[in-house]
């Protein structure tokens, strides 16, 4: 398993679907290539879809972790500018 | 002059409650039709019809409140356009699908090539009784596959691949069946409980899976005066080809067996279903 450090954070459980995908796009746009994003996010709908979409988007998803309270941290790498 | 409607409506037009006024169901293969051809359609509703189309429920287009003695001019305007006029009554009907993998990210299959092609081989056939195709990408299912006398749904068969995965652990949660699981940094996938929707390959960051795109056959479903759902008999197809036999057995045991104006439902209820599914296993079989 790659190390990695993590640039910054973005919680997206206070939003339903499709804002939960825009809210991380935007939080992705802010950073620069290869930088790491945190996104913190609810069971159910938002963690079956949202890393494909940000797959989809063309960045590299490196891990899924369970917070054991209904959400999960999602470990994204920013791919281009 | 008597008036032959069966004649009438195996040439896609059928009749109205308004005396000699007929509604033109038109050729429509998968939903797609080209700017060109709705250019022409929209000028013969203005010219031969009272201008406006009908959409219908199987994606075809109707042109109402057509002459009767008009009823060969307006084919042959509609020829100039590449347009032609599609089939009622007991035949092979308009073969519909989604958009498939060709626009749809979720798609599994080409579900317009395939159209495409069932439509050179079936389209208005003649048989006891309506015979409908329908034909859908994934398992999101926006066509409804298993409404049809013959629904197909596209399907991806996975293999984990170990070698390229990063064990993030995605795949366990885009897996809408619970069929995988993540332990210490294997995956395992209860094939009982897949149903191939291809999530986990299509969610995948390093596309870890080794996948084979297929076809789920669902035969006897219908969704009018009675309502049944398809079932299927094999539970995955791998093979185009084997895929087109089992179609053609399909057709070929509707044909021979079907009452005039049997669904294909009724037909396998009653001829029984046993009978079909060796039909169909040595159809899939003798490759």
């Amino acid at each position: 398993m790659a190390e990695y450090t993590i640039t910054e954070t973005v919680d997206i459980t206070d939003v339903v679907c499709p804002v939960t995908f825009v809210k991380a796009k935007v939080a992705l746009e802010e950073l620069e290539d290869g930088d790491i994003l945190s996104i913190r996010l609810n069971d159910g709908e938002p963690v079956q879809n949202v890393p494909r979409s940000i797959k989809e988007e063309g960045h590299k998803v490196l891990k899924l972790t369970d917070n054991g309270d209904g959400t999960y941290e999602l470990i994204v790498r920013k791919v281009g500018d | 002059m008597a008036v032959d409607l069966a004649a009438l409506k195996k040439g896609g037009f059928m009749r109205q409650k308004q005396k000699n006024n007929f509604s033109l169901r038109l050729r429509v293969v998968g939903g797609n039709v080209t700017a060109g051809q709705l250019a022409k359609i929209a000028e013969t509703a203005e010219r031969f019809g009272d201008g406006h189309v009908h959409l219908t429920s199987r994606q075809s287009i109707e042109i109402p409140f057509i002459k009767l003695d008009q009823i060969e001019e307006v084919k042959e305007f509609l020829a100039e356009g590449n347009v032609e006029p599609g089939v009622c009554g007991p035949r092979v009907r308009t073969i519909t699908a989604c958009q498939g993998s060709a626009v749809c990210p979720s798609g599994c299959i080409d579900t317009y090539a395939l159209a495409k092609e069932l439509d050179e081989r079936y389209f208005a056939r003649e048989l006891p009784h309506k015979f409908k195709f329908g034909i859908t990408g994934c398992q999101n299912n926006c066509l409804k596959a298993e409404e049809n006398d013959l629904g197909i749904k596209g399907g991806i068969k996975v293999k984990w691949r170990e070698e390229d995965c990063i064990s993030c652990g995605v795949c366990v949660k885009a897996c809408r069946t619970n069929a995988i699981t993540l332990e210490d940094g294997k995956i395992t996938v209860n094939e009982s409980l897949c149903n191939f929707c291809g999530r986990c390959f299509k969610s995948c960051p390093t596309e870890a899976w080794d996948t084979i795109n297929g076809y789920i056959v669902s035969f006897g479903g219908l969704f009018g005066n009675h309502i049944a759902k398809g079932e299927p008999v094999i539970p995955f197809i791998e093979d185009h080809d084997a895929l087109m036999r089992i179609c053609d057995a399909a057709i070929e045991f509707f044909d021979e067996n079907a009452k005039p104006s049997e669904r294909f439902k009724f037909t396998l209820d009653r001829v029984g279903r046993d009978k079909f599914i060796d039909r169909i296993m040595e159809a899939y079989n003798n490759g």
